[in-house]
């Protein structure tokens, strides 16, 4: 693999990593120099995200809902949310009292909460690869929220803020229905109690708010955002991290609605146990597209848009609806390179050794002149990002596919992506619900072969061929 | 021959349904789902379609990428000198390569075109009856235009005017409600002295309006012009504006007011104008070092540097040290080439996978020669739509457009780069920087060992083609004479450059 340069010359070898094959110098580890991953950096010091708002502003519902988009793209983010140390501090929550801004002893644990988190961001950055921190808290004062820019300052962090603003009542109302009465501080009161508290809990917070001023922070980064969405302003934006978060957070909203995930109908090439390709449905494949068009059908579903690939079987698929639908490339299965057709038993025959490497790490692992899960979630991204602008959305798609977007949904780590279960002939409705998505699964009731292939036991390259192929599943 | 894997090394997006379809129950109801319509590979761009009697149907989802359902209207808001038109000739260039038919029209051409000489500013004045009757007659007749231009197939239309009263405004939306237009505002709002100093210079002096002026007067008349309008000046209002979809742009991107983004296309434009800016700077483009199969006359694959190619990164990396660029960002593909090449520069750079050449399927590490040999068929195709076309497991220019908007868009965020990549790649890139059309973009002359330097200045972009003096064969194919595919073979290779 590595290139034989004339001695003469002072360039050095280059020599394809097999894992990932990205073209590195041969002796390049020590440099300072970025390598190797599909998605350029995004920035270089490490970016703290501050939320500003009144309790049930979705402020937790952002930091959330940010924090694994962001690591879906692949930047290491955690929330820090301060609330959940004050549980932590205070076994027991009593009423709205505690937050009350002339209660010392209360004001004094919540510093100390505060701190507390803020030096778990510190240890996030500097000993745990984080890149973003969210720091999910009211942060309603200016006073805090120098400490925080302080803090920042020192360290050479950068800070954006993210301030929600509403005084919509009924946002509000549903808000506090959706995700405070499910929260601890709440676990053993009856609903009317619970929603006075939390009434009087916000405004103890009110008189001392000072939202983000537009002339005083004028040198801050940040975006307040008004009525769950329907008006931003944005200032400052540093870097191509920050532009990214803003223009995501400028497209998500919160109406009620549902994302169907499935895969094409079984495939002529899924029966062979043949990977890849770009083949037609089998009978089973074609009757599981017109038990698709029953069951949409039945759902009932206001202004579903249907989304395919280009091949040929999420179209065929479609096709059985009778609706319009739109086909993106992006949505194409992936790319095996020199794998595509064949079967595991003739990978293993040919390429034993990448075989085995995907096996190691079958998120980063790319396929000769092909490609890997990572970057799947590289081209999949403008279509989370429009997933999230739409409504109620059928998507029609491939396995490998289908796991990188489930993965974006129910917020799982490469390492589990690429063993998601996606059968075929099965429709899982997912339903944003509080932080997080409902799951539903319907399998249609027709049989299809089995396309799932578990890690193996043994992952070295020097295994046998059998031990490679225990777990593959059954075909022609 | 052994078959290709589709690379999908991109971010695809593919035509929007429109407005006028049926609800998805109608329509389900209206089909028999146990009868599904025949599909058929459209063998230019390789999309499946749905087929009657082996002819392809009129299939909704085969349109073009059509962001919208219905046209648009932008429509720009400022002072005169606050950057309307600069923002209104980048954003249809920028959709335009994305593939948004968009044209702007500028109310200002449509005065000079019919008050033949500029006087003076007094023309502007707002007690001039005369020059306001004028002045609107250009609107309405530019507004006509538009609606020409949106109802045969224009997208997006950008209504270039100062358009500062609320009046005016009203007047537009007015119009484009009639004709089922959406509306979107961008209004720019800038205080600052020098950036409106700086504007007039760039702009200004060079306009027709002031070609027989010297430097100080032109620019006395246009302060003078732009008082005219300050009285009168209605910016838009959070509270009375607060139903229409708009951003303003306070001092040239400091900070953004969004409001009521109502649609994909909206958010693409939010998400672009948030992410321009006009910082001097330079763009160096340019192919990696001649590599192996060049030589061969082979398209596609992986190989490495010939030692002319070698000899061409020492010289880049000569000519970047000369240049004495502060803060360069090197960036390449993933290709072996493209990497050898950067690392001759010894300067810290970055690997992007869709900056990888077009794919070219089945085709790949063929001779044009081979190609036509195995496919004569494909080989005419392409000829005849080289924009569109979609080698066999393979990709289009169109494509590869899509996949390289985030490059595009990181560049714009961007100040000084250096891009090392490939030819078909190069030629995406400097289309968008040139505003060249899909029918030129793949014929665009790229050559080996030679780097571009784009500099923006005024409306549009300054080219330097600096040739490194290192000899390299010639990969430029032109368009042959005839394009039929029952042309002979001698007529297919007929301007295929010479190889080993």
């Amino acid at each position: 693999m590595a290139v034989v340069m004339n001695s003469s010359s002072d360039q050095k070898r280059l020599t394809q990593t097999p894992l990932l094959k990205i073209w590195v110098p041969w002796m390049s580890c020590s440099h300072n120099r970025r390598r190797g991953s599909s998605v350029p950096q995004f920035c270089n010091s490490p970016t703290m995200i501050v939320m500003v708002g009144l309790p049930a502003r979705g402020k937790t519902y952002i930091s959330k809902k940010l924090t694994r988009y962001l690591n879906w793209i692949g930047v290491p983010t955690k929330v820090f949310n301060v609330g959940q140390y004050r549980r932590q501090a205070v076994k027991t929550y009593k009423n709205f009292e505690f937050f009350k801004p002339d209660n010392e002893e209360a004001m004094n644990i919540r510093k100390a909460c505060a701190a507390a988190a803020l030096s778990d961001v510190a240890t996030y950055f500097t000993r745990e690869y984080g890149q973003v921190a969210v720091f999910d808290a009211t942060n309603t004062t200016r006073e805090r929220r120098a400490i925080i820019l302080n803090f920042a300052k020192e360290r050479g962090y950068k800070v954006l803020f993210v301030e929600s603003i509403c005084e919509d009542p009924e946002i509000i109302a549903e808000n506090i229905k959706q995700v405070k009465f499910g929260s601890p501080d709440y676990a053993d009161r009856d609903f009317e109690e619970a929603m006075e508290d939390f009434v009087q809990r916000i405004d103890c917070y009110r008189a001392s708010y000072m939202p983000i001023d537009d002339e005083k922070d004028r040198n801050l980064s940040y975006i307040k955002i008004f009525d769950v969405g329907s008006r931003y302003l944005v200032n400052r934006v540093q870097d191509h991290l920050q532009s990214r978060i803003v223009y995501y957070l400028m497209n998500i909203h919160v109406t009620p609605r549902s994302i169907y995930l499935s895969r094409h109908g079984e495939s002529e090439l899924n029966l062979l146990g043949r990977i890849g390709g770009d083949s037609g449905l089998s009978p089973r494949g074609q009757k599981y597209a017109n038990a698709l068009a029953t069951f949409i059908k039945n759902q009932n579903i206001k202004d579903l848009k249907v989304w395919t690939s280009h091949m040929r079987r999420t179209i065929q698929t479609a096709e059985t609806l009778g609706v319009p639908y739109e086909q993106w490339k992006a949505l194409n299965e992936i790319d095996a390179g020199v794998c595509e057709e064949m079967t595991y038993e003739e990978i293993q025959e040919h390429h034993p050794e990448e075989f085995a490497l995907r096996d190691q790490d079958k998120y980063r692992y790319r396929y000769p002149k092909g490609e890997s899960y990572e970057d799947l979630v590289h081209r999949l991204e403008p279509v989370i990002m429009e997933l999230e602008r739409q409504e109620n959305v059928l998507v029609i798609c491939h396995q490998a596919v289908m796991r990188c977007l489930l993965a974006y949904l129910l917020d799982k780590a490469g390492d589990e992506l690429p063993y998601l279960r996606c059968p075929l002939h099965t429709v899982l409705k997912l339903t944003p619900i509080a932080y997080g998505c409902k799951v539903e699964s319907f399998y249609l009731n027709i049989e299809a072969v089995n396309t799932h292939r578990d890690r193996p036991g043994n992952v070295d390259v020097n295994r046998n061929p059998e031990e490679a192929l225990q777990t593959v599943p059954d075909h022609i | 021959m052994k078959h290709r894997s589709p690379s999908e090394q991109h971010h695809g997006k593919r035509a929007r349904a429109p407005a006028d379809c049926l609800t998805s129950q109608e329509a389900m109801d209206d089909k028999a789902p146990s009868n599904p319509r025949e599909l058929t590979q459209n063998p230019l761009k390789k999309i499946w379609m749905p087929c009657k009697n082996g002819l392809p149907e009129n299939h909704i989802s085969q349109r073009r990428v059509c962001m919208t359902n219905c046209p648009t209207l932008i429509v720009t808001v400022g002072l005169p000198a606050r950057g309307k038109t600069y923002i209104s000739k980048k954003l249809t260039r920028y959709l335009n390569w994305i593939g948004v038919p968009t044209r702007e029209f500028n109310v200002g051409q449509y005065r000079r075109d019919f008050v033949k000489i500029y006087k003076s500013f007094e023309f502007f004045r707002p007690d001039n009856e005369e020059g306001l009757r004028i002045r609107r007659q250009c609107a309405s007749a530019a507004l006509n235009d538009v609606r020409q231009y949106l109802t045969s197939g224009g997208q997006v239309a950008v209504f270039d005017a100062t358009n500062t009263t609320r009046e005016r405004r009203d007047t537009i939306l007015q119009f484009a409600e009639q004709n089922g237009f959406k509306v979107f505002f961008v209004e720019s709002v800038c205080e600052d002295p020098d950036v409106i100093q700086e504007n007039i210079v760039q702009v200004k002096l060079g306009s027709p309006d002031y070609t027989n002026c010297n430097s100080d007067d032109a620019v006395e008349d246009f302060m003078k012009r732009i008082k005219c309008y300050e009285n009168s000046y209605e910016t838009l209002d959070e509270v009375l504006d607060r139903d229409l979809s708009y951003i303003k742009i306070f001092d040239v991107g400091q900070r953004y007011l969004v409001n009521r983004v109502l649609d994909h296309i909206q958010s693409r434009i939010v998400y672009y104008l948030m992410n321009i800016h006009i910082t001097p700077r330079s763009i160096y483009l340019c192919r990696h070092g001649e590599s192996e199969l060049n030589v061969k006359g082979r398209i596609g694959g992986d190989s490495g540097l010939t030692p002319r190619g070698k000899e061409f990164a020492k010289k880049l990396s000569h000519f970047i040290q000369t240049q004495g660029i502060s803060d360069l960002k090197v960036w390449t593909s993933q290709m072996k080439r493209t990497i050898q090449t950067a690392e001759a520069l010894n300067v810290p750079y970055e690997q992007w996978k869709v900056l990888n050449e077009i794919d070219a399927g089945v085709c790949e590490e063929l001779m044009y020669e081979e190609i036509q040999e195995n496919y004569p068929l494909e080989f005419a195709l392409r000829d005849q739509d080289k924009y569109r076309y979609r080698y066999p497991k393979g990709e289009s220019y169109e494509d590869l457009v899509q996949r390289l908007e985030p490059v595009i868009m990181e560049l714009e965020r961007q100040e000084n780069v250096l891009v090392i990549c490939h030819q078909a790649v190069m030629r995406c890139l400097l289309a968008y920087f040139l505003d060249k059309t899909a029918e030129e973009l793949p014929y665009l002359k790229c050559s080996l060992h030679t780097v571009l330097k784009l500099t923006p200045v005024a409306y549009g972009c300054k080219v330097e083609s600096i040739c490194l003096n290192v000899d390299a064969v010639d990969t430029y194919r032109e368009k042959p004479e005839n394009v039929e595919v029952w042309r002979l073979s001698e007529e297919a290779l007929l301007t295929v450059p010479a190889h080993q």
